[in-house]
């Protein structure tokens, strides 16, 4: 497998403006000769079809949801980073670099990083042009607020609603390419699997979710903005549609897939409520500037919150990590978290949870002041668990959020198969083993808008302008596949539901490769996960028709894919001999803190599939850090 | 508690639909309605019948995917809350619930609670964006707003694009979904140079989507989950009539023109 990252050469801070400059361009009346896919209308695939159509490209643009506008972008809550330093407060590009390199605890690539941090400015002035209502002061400039792992004010909001008014941006500059006929636009489509022709991404099998029909398109370039897998945990943060098949049928057809157990746990989330639970809810990051974290000191207290004198409390991250408090990142947050639950002093029913207390920041700034930051939160958090947060303190505890893994990029998002670009959460190159706050959505409308706009053109440049054709023998053979497979899934008449089987295979994946790892239970879960899928194909109940509207086979193909990623995220988890970021290995840590191996594991570890029923290949892409040194991280 | 549920169960969209009643015999108060419906749905499968179709996503109210009426109120009966965070301990150990989809013409039903809502994206593509290519923004600070006008865009902004607005309508208006947008780019100066000819465009494509007039009677106000205000529509009203009036700078969305 090629695991050429092709880093341009030269000074970090000049790489990619020297790299903008050395690749081809694509003369303007020839650019409408190319069709390009985006398979994703959140942020990265909504602005990569946007973008792409506004410089002459031929887009089409496909998504699962009824509408471009609903992709799981829009549940981003707490806001976007960039490194304007409007506040005055010491903050640069290099800082927003340096910090994000430090808080993937080194297992990012550097020049990616740093490529990000440059852009982020640009998001800014882009979102604001677009009549993006980011939160502003009285002097009518932009305001800014605090986020983890960093000790500046770089985070831009509009309330907490963050996500939903930045894709939103990105949609309707969508639509105004849909209405003037620069992009096709699929929606209730989804994407069941990648065609390469002659070694090259050539196009896409897709399921149209009203009527059943599968097609294939072609293209010249197939660009991939499909999220993250953070539901083969069953229970997360992520939207029920949100899915690993996109990125996992790639991974079939030769894409490697990079880092898959990392995946990040969120610290402050509702805990879980009993088992017809269906989602975990988040409640922003952004919360923790003024909420204050603690548990009781006793184990076993069972007194309400407020009864619990401040002498018996432990504000852990504060006694912890002193300079950053309740501030600290999210990986460090949710093990100390499961920490104090693990020894008997967690609070709530279950007794999996821990306080995120306002009382004093209502005390210092007054009810008016914290209802105009976090209302909406705390309206959701009343909605959900029908308790008063502006009375009692929040229960909190993690839950699966993110994934840092995803599909192995290059310098210019392309993937190892020529042709397959793959943007945003569904890549795996910016945020290493832990994502800092508010750097999904910088990520995202990066890729979208600065970034796959220079490189695909490079791409296209080097190829045949002749028009694409879906008849060739890849095409009917990869459609055939796909149809066969639903056939399988519908021909199985079993006794148990899909949801039954998603949800066992989340409870061994959140026990055996949850916030914490070892190697016996590792071991245990992969020899589980094969059993599980066993039964799945043999039992499985999926109702209804092919050619139809049909959720429960809808669900029945993602549960398939998850069984088999699962392996995978598990094998990777249990090579991977050290503890970073969210991968949390027990056997290898410091009273506690992760204890990286730089010397044998600062590398990517990138899987090639090698056939049904054969294990997959790891091989590794190796990460130097000139700019950044290799350090222990400390928050303390 | 037990419930008795009167489901809306419509093959296709060819297919005439009709209500079907369904047993809820173990609902937790803590559950949310649609978990409520993941368990009866699972109970269906058990049975061999199919399971109930409805559209969600997010579950967390922000996506807008969630689309059903109950007892004749869509989102049901807690103010500013879409389905999914609508919460089992607002219904009674016995209670009749009738559970429908968004009727209206403009969005025909696909299957059981399903609609197609593609109109409300074709009239945002009629003229509710800001014309503004990638890549050449000025620097954002160089254009203040006035915090007033961008808590007050941001208002309209919270448009979920659900569609109950248009369910609560007697004439199936797509008035407030319309206004929302037309009023949080209008209120802010970026939204200037368009504003009239998004204002005149999106109101025709409206009303080539089949929705109808407004009534001035408030029900979408009244069912909005994120509670976004009636006043917008008079904005609306405002800037669709100075545009009629000053019809020259409108343009409109014929190509030739463009």
């Amino acid at each position: 497998m090629n695991l050429d990252a092709k880093i341009p050469a030269g000074p970090i801070a000049d790489k990619w403006t020297n790299h903008k400059f050395d690749m081809k361009l694509v003369n303007p009346a020839n650019k409408r000769k190319y069709t390009v896919i985006v398979v994703g209308t959140g942020l990265a695939g909504g602005a990569a079809a946007a973008t792409l159509a506004e410089l002459g490209y031929n887009v089409l643009n496909f998504c699962f949801q009824d509408s471009p506008r609903r992709a799981h972008s829009i549940a981003a809550q707490g806001g976007i980073n960039a490194a304007k330093n409007y506040q005055g407060d010491g903050d640069s590009v290099h800082r927003l670099f340096y910090d994000t390199v430090k808080g993937g605890d080194f297992r990012s690539r550097e020049a990616n990083v740093h490529r990000l941090a440059e852009v982020s400015v640009n998001i800014i002035d882009q979102c604001v042009a677009q009549g993006v209502p980011f939160a502003r002061e009285y002097g009518g400039l932009l305001a800014n607020r605090s986020f983890g792992g960093a000790q500046v004010s770089r985070t831009f909001y509009a309330r907490g609603q963050t996500g939903q008014q930045l894709l939103l941006g990105a949609y309707q500059a969508l639509e105004r390419q849909v209405g003037a006929g620069t992009v096709k636009m699929f929606a209730r489509s989804e994407m069941l699997d990648l065609v390469v022709e002659n070694g090259r991404a050539a196009g896409i099998v897709v399921r149209d979710l009203v009527t059943g029909a599968i097609t294939t398109h072609a293209a010249h370039a197939v660009v991939m903005a499909t999220g993250g897998y953070g539901n083969v945990f069953y229970l997360s943060t992520n939207a029920k549609g949100s899915n690993v098949s996109a990125t996992f049928r790639a991974y079939k057809r030769g894409a490697g897939f990079a880092n898959p157990c990392f995946t990040q746990i969120h610290p402050t989330c509702i805990p879980v409520s009993g088992d017809y639970q269906s989602k975990l809810t988040l409640m922003s990051e952004s919360l923790r500037n003024d909420g204050r974290v603690w548990a009781p000191k006793k184990q076993g207290d069972k007194r309400p919150p407020r009864d619990i004198p401040e002498v018996e409390r432990d504000y852990y991250l504060e006694r912890k990590y002193p300079s950053y408090g309740n501030l600290a990142p999210r990986d460090i947050a949710s093990r100390a978290a499961k920490e104090a639950c693990d020894d008997g002093r967690g609070v709530g029913e279950s007794g999996r949870g821990v306080y995120l207390d306002f009382a004093a920041a209502i005390e210092r700034q007054g009810k008016d002041v914290i209802e105009q930051r976090y209302g909406n939160l705390f309206q959701m958090y009343d909605k959900i668990t029908a308790e008063n947060p502006y009375e009692m303190p929040m229960r909190i505890y993690p839950a699966v959020h993110y994934t840092m893994g995803g599909l192995w990029v290059d310098y210019n998002l392309q993937s190892n198969i020529p042709g397959l670009f793959v943007l945003g959460e569904a890549n795996f190159s910016d945020h290493g083993a832990n994502r800092l706050g508010a750097s999904a959505l910088m990520q995202g409308l990066a890729d979208g808008y600065f970034i796959i706009p220079y490189t695909l053109g490079n791409y296209l440049a080097g190829i045949s302008r002749d028009p694409v054709k879906a008849d060739g023998d890849a095409f009917k053979s990869t459609k055939s596949d796909v149809e066969v497979r639903i056939g399988k899934l519908l021909g199985s008449k079993g006794k148990r539901t899909v949801d039954s089987f998603h949800k066992e295979l989340g409870l061994i994946m959140w026990e055996k490769c949850g916030m914490a790892r070892n190697k016996a239970g590792l071991t245990e879960a992969l020899r589980k996960i094969p059993e599980l899928r066993e039964e799945f194909w043999q039992n499985v109940r999926v109702l209804g028709d092919k050619d139809n509207l049909n959720q429960s086979l809808e669900k029945a193909g993602r549960v398939a894919d998850f069984l088999e990623f699962g392996e995978i995220l598990c094998a990777d988890a249990l090579t991977r001999e050290e503890s970073c970021g969210g991968h949390f290995r027990e056997e290898y840590q410091d009273q506690g803190e992760a204890k990286r191996d730089d010397e044998h594991f600062a590398h990517a570890a990138v899987w090639e599939y090698q056939g049904e029923g054969k294990a997959p290949k790891r091989h590794t892409e190796a990460l130097t850090f000139d700019e950044v040194h290799l350090a222990t991280r400390s928050y303390k | 508690m037990k419930l008795k549920l009167h489901v809306w169960r419509q093959k296709d969209r060819q297919s005439t639909g009709r209500m079907v009643a369904y047993d809820a015999p173990n609902v937790n108060p803590e559950m949310s309605f649609l978990e409520m419906l993941d368990v009866v749905n699972e109970d269906l499968t058990g049975k061999g019948e199919d399971p109930i179709a409805f559209d969600h996503d997010c579950r967390e109210g922000i996506c807008g995917s969630c689309s059903m009426v109950i007892n004749g109120v869509p989102h049901g009966p807690s103010k500013g809350t879409t389905v999914c965070q609508l919460h089992m301990r607002h219904f009674t150990d016995g209670q009749d619930v009738h559970i429908e989809p968004w009727r209206a013409k403009a969005f025909p039903v696909l299957q059981d609670l399903v609609v197609d809502r593609s109109a409300f994206d074709r009239i945002i593509q009629a003229g509710g964006f800001i014309s503004v290519n990638s890549g050449s923004a000025q620097d954002a600070n160089n254009l203040p707003v006035a915090k007033a006008d961008a808590d007050h865009s941001m208002d309209a902004a919270a448009c979920i694009g659900c569609g109950a607005c248009v369910a609560a309508c007697k004439n199936s208006a797509a008035m407030l979904f319309a206004a929302a947008k037309i009023s949080h780019l209008g209120l802010l100066p970026q939204g200037q140079p368009e504003r009239r000819r998004r204002a005149i465009n999106m109101v025709k494509q409206m009303d080539l989507e089949g929705f109808g007039n407004c009534s001035n009677q408030y029900e979408c106000e009244a069912v909005c989950p994120k509670e976004i205000s009636v006043g917008f529509i008079a904005r609306m009203n405002r800037d669709y009539l100075s545009s009629s009036i000053f019809s020259k700078e409108t343009g409109s969305t014929s190509k030739s023109e463009d």
